[in-house]
């Protein structure tokens, strides 16, 4: 059986949504959506799952925090301590408040980095990577639903999506 | 979708559709540049070359080329680095905590308040960096081992705190600018014909496609940075001020410093938007984008922190009269009535009768009397900085110490180089990069757009 690529090509996001649950519905997999901004609801359509970028945040910070603090503690603490202004420095708890704004930065820097470069990695974004998008008007004012059906669906396929207003259907 | 009542004024005017917005936005990074951009290029480039120049001299020749002295050793360098930080705050606020407010009519306006935010962080780096005195040992800045028995950094000064604040901030600030520009890099490059234009826009985008989940990642991204940006430009203006709280002059030891210097940067850095935007929509024709809605929003911003300051300024003055301690007490009456007086009065007038002429709907509506306000804000605010830094430091604890400050044409130049530099890196970023996040704004265009509102346009219609 021969597989056939189907582009499904809408001028609305919510035309674009019921054409999705229609073909869902009759149990074919949508393979990608192209859109120029965000369709909110397209996700549990098609299958999306939730990212876990936030928790990596989370942990990347949590690193931030452990780095910066061990070594605040090592430099002013452990290894050379010395007195500045007569502050208390002779351990880690009587020191620690002055840690504060430096042990936040961290957070904030390892947390921030860490989930934009693992944003970047996961979803393959580098200077000189190709894009994948069939059509260049999907990040004009297109929205694209990428299907791969046998050849038999084929005609079904395209009667819904015109159905549910696709502005055109091109077959591959 | 976003429900959005039909009594709201709305964002988009015009009857716009997701090809306009494109076509609006994207027209100004494919033509070419007027007459009028290159005027104001040539302008500001020149303006920074003398800044350039100035630096050089005072690397070359010793910071004795400014006008600091024994007593006044902080002036011009650390006003303006203040300032510039100040002013870098609206960005974030407008991109991390309108977000986190879920305002939308942020949309049209966080592109360029963030490229203003990275900018106006670069130009008081150079401040702060240049003002070491010996900036080629900069690097002793960080906790690097070194072979001085490893002699590390003193992270209980708030002055260190600053290094990693700014740093911080700087690098976080490019990171939320640049991933929220991605999307728009991908739309400038499927839709360029030149092939060098679109080889770089190509490479700028990194091959963004648009698809499903990576809409999905590049909004939980954008969400989770600005819960992260929010406490970050709260913290870093909060430590900035604690290099003058934490010291034990008269006049800087005051606990309100944190909230007030936030606040004052706010106020500033709104005021620099104003200035920035209304100028923008009018050479772009992004009239229907940036309306009179968005000036008068940024406006009452401005009232709030204007009001804020002009508390703390009245706090200050109180707290230093009910000390009771004489020399806390002088320091407010030698900004008043000592040999600065002038800059108190200017600060004065201009930071706190100014922002309360936004109560009236007339002058806050009016575009004219926005843009005048803003640069007489600015100029308020620097003079906020100037004041609480020399009079205080020209008259301390000691009479015998008590000396005058004047800045040598060296400050006034890297200063007003500064200015320049900002300019050209706002230039430049007008010419090639999309001002307004039109991906963002592609999508309230249903629930926020005139020509949607009077259709009535809803999630019902769609059922």
């Amino acid at each position: 059986m021969s597989k056939v690529t189907i582009h499904g090509i809408y001028d609305d996001d919510e035309q674009l949504k019921n054409g999705a649950i229609k073909i869902v519905g009759m149990g074919l997999h949508v393979k990608e959506v192209f859109s120029p901004f965000p369709v909110h609801g397209i996700d549990p359509i098609i299958g999306v799952k939730r990212t876990r970028l936030p928790i990596c945040s989370f942990i990347y910070g949590v690193t931030g925090a452990s780095l910066a603090t061990w070594m605040m503690w090592y430099m002013m603490i452990s290894d050379w301590p010395t007195e500045v202004g007569g502050k208390p420095n002779f351990n880690f708890l009587v020191n620690w408040p002055a840690f504060i704004p430096i042990t936040f930065e961290s957070t904030v820097l390892c947390a921030a980095h860490g989930m934009a470069i693992t944003f970047f990695l996961r979803s393959w974004l580098m200077p000189g990577v190709t894009a994948k998008n069939p059509d260049p008007r999907t990040t004009d004012d297109k929205f694209l639903m990428l299907l791969e059906v046998n050849a038999d669906d084929q005609a079904k396929v395209e009667s819904v999506l015109r159905e549910t207003g696709a502005s055109e259907v091109n077959v591959k | 979708m976003h429900q959005e009542s039909e009594i709201r004024k709305p964002l988009i005017l015009g009857n716009k559709s997701y090809k306009d917005i494109t076509d609006d936005i994207i027209r100004p990074v494919q033509g070419k540049a007027n007459k009028w951009w290159w005027l104001v290029f040539t302008l500001s480039a020149t303006t920074f070359l003398w800044g350039i120049i100035c630096l050089c001299y005072t690397i070359g020749t010793g910071i004795g080329v400014w006008g600091s002295n024994n007593g006044v050793d902080w002036a011009w360098d650390i006003t303006n680095f203040v300032w510039w930080i100040g002013i870098g705050h609206a960005g974030t606020l407008i991109s991390a905590v309108l977000l986190l407010f879920r305002q939308k009519w942020r949309m049209a306006i966080n592109r360029s308040a963030e490229a203003m935010t990275i900018f106006a962080v670069m130009c008081a780096a150079i401040f702060v960096t240049m003002h070491t005195g010996r900036p080629w040992l900069d690097y002793w800045l960080f906790p690097l081992p070194n072979q001085f028995g490893s002699l590390w950094i003193n992270f209980n000064s708030p002055l260190v705190w600053d290094v990693f604040a700014v740093s911080t901030y700087f690098s976080v600030s490019l990171v939320f600018w640049y991933t929220g520009l991605i999307p728009d890099f991908a739309t400038i490059r499927d839709r360029m014909t030149k092939p060098f234009a679109k080889k770089m826009y190509a490479l700028m985008s990194f091959g963004w496609s648009g698809r499903a989940k990576d809409w999905t990642r590049f909004e939980e991204v954008s969400l989770v940075l600005a819960g992260l940006s929010t406490p970050l430009v709260f913290s870093v203006h909060s430590i900035v001020s604690t290099d003058f709280a934490t010291a034990l002059l008269p006049g800087w030891h005051a606990t309100i410093f944190p909230p007030y210097f936030v606040a004052g940067a706010v106020f500033s850095g709104f005021a620099m938007v104003q200035t920035l935007i209304l100028i923008m929509r009018k050479v772009f024709s992004l009239e229907s984008y940036i309306n009179l809605k968005h000036i008068e929003y940024m406006n009452i911003v401005i009232i709030i922190t204007g009001t804020l300051v002009g508390v703390a300024y009245l706090t200050e003055l109180f707290m230093s009269w009910y000390s009771g301690f004489e020399y806390e007490q002088y320091a407010f009456i030698n900004r008043a009535t000592g040999p600065y007086w002038w800059a108190y009065w200017s600060m004065m007038t201009c930071n706190v009768v100014s922002p309360q002429l936004f109560w009236f709907k007339k002058i806050r509506t009016s575009l004219i009397a926005t843009f005048i306000l803003s640069i007489v804000v600015n100029i308020g605010m620097w003079f906020e900085r100037f004041v609480i830094i020399v009079p205080t430091l020209c008259r301390t604890y000691l009479p015998s110490t008590w000396n005058m400050y004047h800045p040598t044409f060296v400050d006034i130049g890297i200063f007003v180089g500064t200015i320049g530099m900002f300019f050209t890196f706002f230039l430049l970023f007008a010419r090639f990069f999309p001002v307004i996040a039109q991906s963002e704004l592609k999508s309230i265009l249903k629930s926020s757009g005139s020509e949607w509102k009077k259709k009535g346009h809803n999630e019902s219609e769609h059922h």
